[in-house]
């Protein structure tokens, strides 16, 4: 069996008095879509900030395409092949759609100590942008400043943003948060279209969304993971029915 | 093609500057030949600073140290018999780049407050330097031995041929920077201003980007510096003090952070008003300094936003 | 010139003099920086403000004291006027902003003061009860002023340190050290602790102000000139704490005044004296500045900075 493409060993940290993560092991194999949830106060963004390269972990390692990633910030884990959403959306306001992408795809191809030609009006940057704003349904708002932007289309921008630096794994940090029924659906409709391809990990509150696309789950209480399994595993696990529902119900 | 607002404001510039000249002589007032040309100078000096601020957002209070350096890599020159423009121009950019280079490598390992306090501290330490060179004047600086000598190329003791040249170097400098602001390292730059974190999680490391963008303004503040000395034919350590760093950084919020040539209209439009006023009383800095406070709470967006409408402002 | 023992703790001294200095400034606008997140760079006015109130009250009554005692009060109520007028709208807006605004303060503040006593440098002398010098050790006669400087230093520091540890309002400084926007959700009036601890910080600019008189000329635009080096203590020291001030003011005030004392003679011999008699002095003015560099270069959040890392 190949290597997972995201190993998790024994990773902790502490923030003052509180154990945030709490010796976490974790594999996710390539081509696997894997959610994690739990609680609110479980440790899942002090998770997704040490796999993004946000916090540095006070002991434990994180192993990513073959490479020892602990030590290294996040501009080199997305060099590798990392990509990310934001659980607060995250864009270039002032930008324009496109542009957005562009810078994306730009911090891919080719090195940006260019001085001179408009970045911009470069068909290598624009047409791959352009085709990731397509994918995610933005085609038509390319040219819209992206603060103008609903705010469902803005979490497609980010979509699109990290589809474009073509990842090997895809770190999604609450896509359909903040929106509407419809929305949602069309975002986990277009998410699945990605499984196989791609690797995701995403953490989540929405259970449909999360028992529609994981291939696994992980729950997480209090910084330990309590469970790994597959989605009809966990809904029958009662360690994790207490952990969410409490202890007086079954 | 409609020709925009922003089009339009920048041909009518250049035409207005490159004007002046006829008209001083045509209305006998030489002395606004020698007026726009310190505009222009101090522009430059803008310009290059807005490369850092408004489009990087890095709030370097040390600028004016760059000045000092360009004029001094004219003047000590000068003053051991060494008049080549090139030689002291080129002495002038290259050891403004390196000086930015160190400051820059240091202090852009801070941001926020500490930043600004760091690269003000760098300038006035650079004052201080100013100030013990006893050979060159020290305190009181020293006259400079000549303007700078370019062969037979021009002859800048013409001072319709050194506003010319002052006048190029500027719209030079203005078309490059136009280049590198759209350019893909002119991108990171901003994107790294606008939203570093997204810029790190595309894969950017913002540090080296920011770290040359502080050498190219350092660059054109250290150009700025040696067209200075020539201008006012003296250099003083004052060239670097703080609180010209502080008039810089007005004329670009005054023009417009981020626009480029905002900050040229700003130049001319704080050098006027200090010329008015001081004309007015000898105590006019009691009346600048609450001009520019209102400045700050009641008018950010600058002149140049004014001037060709919002949208137009962003390049 | 050889360097004697005496010689050396006489300029020990004097750096813990000048620490002091530094340290009244720091403490305030380190608070200011921290709690309120303002850059002020119009704290040196305050010092500017202390040192020509106390000239004028010390000329109208006669008495250093009640001069410095007068400068004190009337200092804070300067600080707290320019902070409810011109300076509440700037906490919301970002630093740059902060930087322009106070900037047009300072040259308003010194063409003011320019306009009321002229530009001419004033010079008042030490007062009559602290003049002279007293033995500090056998064989070490020591300014009997600046010997007090440090004792009032020593007297604020501690004082200091009580209310920010002891008291309700220490501790409310602290939290707000640390997390402004969490003391602003627990309800804590955050106008009223702003505006008390702006006029804390005029207050001890002012007096460090007051006490300088007498040493340097009192003129327009002194306070520009500490302001930067205060700057720097505050880099050195960790932005928001009082201990990083206490320990970055000591550090430079040291490093200046020893810098300008020794370093000519030091480099003499080592390198020719005519060239250390130039390098000397231009390496002893940039010496902090060398420091601070050096600082950031391991631990760019300063020594002990008040914010936890994130």
């Amino acid at each position: 069996m190949a290597e997972p493409l995201l190993s998790i060993r024994g990773l902790s940290k502490r923030f003052g008095g509180l154990l945030a993560s709490d010796r976490i092991d974790l594999d996710v194999t390539r081509g696997e879509t894997h959610a994690i949830i739990g609680p609110n106060g479980a440790g899942k963004t002090t998770l997704i900030g040490q796999l993004a390269g946000d916090l540095r972990p006070d002991a434990g390692s994180i192993r990513f395409a073959d490479q020892d990633v602990t030590r290294l910030g996040a501009p080199h884990r997305a060099q590798r092949g990392l990509a990310r959403s934001f659980q607060v959306t995250s864009i270039f306001r002032d930008f324009t759609a496109l542009d957005n992408v562009v810078l994306a795809v730009q911090a891919h191809r080719g090195s940006s100590f260019r001085f001179w030609r408009p970045a911009r009006a470069e068909p290598a940057l624009r047409g791959p942008a352009r085709v990731a704003l397509e994918s995610v349904g933005l085609g038509a708002r390319a040219d819209v400043r992206a603060a103008n932007l609903a705010h469902g289309e803005q979490r497609q921008l980010e979509i699109a943003m990290a589809l474009a630096t073509e990842p090997r794994l895809l770190l999604l940090d609450e896509p359909v948060a903040g929106m509407g029924l419809e929305e949602s659906q069309r975002m986990v409709r277009f998410l699945s279209t990605l499984k196989r391809r791609i690797t995701i990990v995403l953490v989540e509150h929405d259970m449909d969304a999360v028992f529609t696309l994981a291939d696994r789950i992980s729950v997480m209480v209090y910084g330990r993971i309590i469970a790994t399994a597959t989605p009809p595993e966990i809904r029958g696990n009662d360690e994790v029915r207490r952990a969410y529902l409490g202890e007086d119900q079954t | 093609m409609a020709i925009s607002r922003r089009t339009i404001a920048l041909v009518a510039g250049c035409i207005v500057l490159a004007l002046v000249p006829p008209i001083a002589a045509l209305t006998n007032q030489p002395f606004y030949v020698d007026l726009f040309r310190r505009m222009m100078i101090f522009a430059l000096a803008a310009v290059s600073l807005d490369l850092i601020l408004g489009y990087g957002g890095m709030v370097s209070f040390g600028h004016a140290a760059y000045l000092g350096i360009g004029a001094y890599a004219v003047g000590i020159p000068a003053f051991h018999g060494v008049e080549s423009g090139w030689l002291q121009w080129g002495l002038a950019i290259v050891a403004s780049a390196l000086t930015a280079l160190v400051i820059g490598a240091i202090s852009l390992r801070t941001s926020g407050v500490s930043f600004i306090m760091i690269t003000l501290a760098f300038a006035q330490m650079l004052y201080y330097l100013g100030i013990s060179l006893e050979t060159y004047g020290g305190d009181n600086g020293m006259r400079l031995a000549g303007r700078s000598r370019f062969g037979g190329l021009v002859d800048l003791r013409e001072p319709t041929v050194f506003y010319y040249v002052v006048l190029g170097i500027l719209i030079l400098f203005l078309a490059l920077g136009s280049r590198l602001v759209a350019s893909r390292f002119g991108m990171v730059v901003r994107a790294a201003k606008a939203n570093e974190p997204r810029a790190r999680a595309i894969g950017f490391s913002p540090l080296r980007y920011k770290l040359t963008a502080f050498v190219i303004a350092g660059s054109g503040g250290g150009l700025a510096g040696a067209l200075l000395a020539n201008q006012t034919e003296y250099l003083t350590p004052d060239f670097m003090h703080w609180t010209r760093s502080g008039e810089i950084m007005f004329m670009v919020i005054l023009g417009g952070m981020g626009t480029l040539f905002g900050p040229v209209i700003g130049a001319v439009a704080l050098l006027l008003l200090e010329d008015v006023l001081s004309a007015l009383t000898t105590h006019w800095q009691i009346i600048l300094g609450p001009i520019l406070v209102l400045v700050v709470l009641f008018a950010k967006r600058g002149l140049f936003g004014l001037l060709v409408g919002a949208e137009a402002r962003d390049g | 010139m050889s360097i004697s023992l005496a010689l050396v703790l006489e300029q020990t001294l004097n750096g813990l003099q000048y620490g002091v200095m530094l340290f009244l400034m720091a403490a305030g606008l380190t608070l200011v920086f921290g709690i309120m997140n303002l850059v002020n760079l119009a704290h040196g006015s305050l010092y500017m403000v202390g040192a020509y109130l106390a000239t004028a009250f010390t000329e109208r009554t006669g008495s250093f004291v009640l001069g410095v005692a007068l400068a004190l009060p009337a200092t804070l109520l300067v600080g707290v006027l320019v902070e409810v007028v011109a300076l509440r709208t700037l906490y919301e807006r970002d630093h740059l902003d902060q930087v322009l605004a106070t900037f047009g303060l300072i040259l308003f503040f010194n063409e003011l003061i320019a306009i009321v006593w002229g530009r001419a440098a004033i010079f008042t002398s030490v007062p009559q009860f602290l003049s002279g010098h007293f033995r500090v050790l056998p064989g070490l006669p020591y300014p009997t002023y600046r010997a007090a400087i440090i004792l009032v230093g020593l007297a604020v520091a501690i004082l200091l340190w009580v209310l920010v540890t002891h008291t309700r309002l220490g501790m409310r400084i602290r939290a707000g050290a640390s997390n402004r926007t969490m003391i602003a959700a627990l309800g804590v009036d955050i106008r009223f602790l702003y505006t008390l601890v702006f006029g804390l910080g005029a207050a001890l600019a002012g007096l460090a102000g007051a006490m300088a008189g007498p040493l340097y000329s009192v003129q327009p635009g002194m306070g520009e000139a500490i302001l930067i080096q205060v700057f720097v203590v505050i880099v050195i020291g960790g932005i928001g704490s009082i201990r990083g001030a206490i320990v970055g003011a000591i550090v430079v005030g040291m490093a200046d005044t020893l810098g300008r004392a020794f370093l000519k003679p030091m480099l003499a011999t080592v390198i020719s004296p005519p060239a250390a008699d130039k390098a000397g002095p231009a390496l002893a003015s940039m010496s902090i500045y060398l420091l601070m560099a050096a600082v950031l270069f391991f631990r760019p959040e300063g020594l002990f900075p008040a914010r936890s890392r994130s």
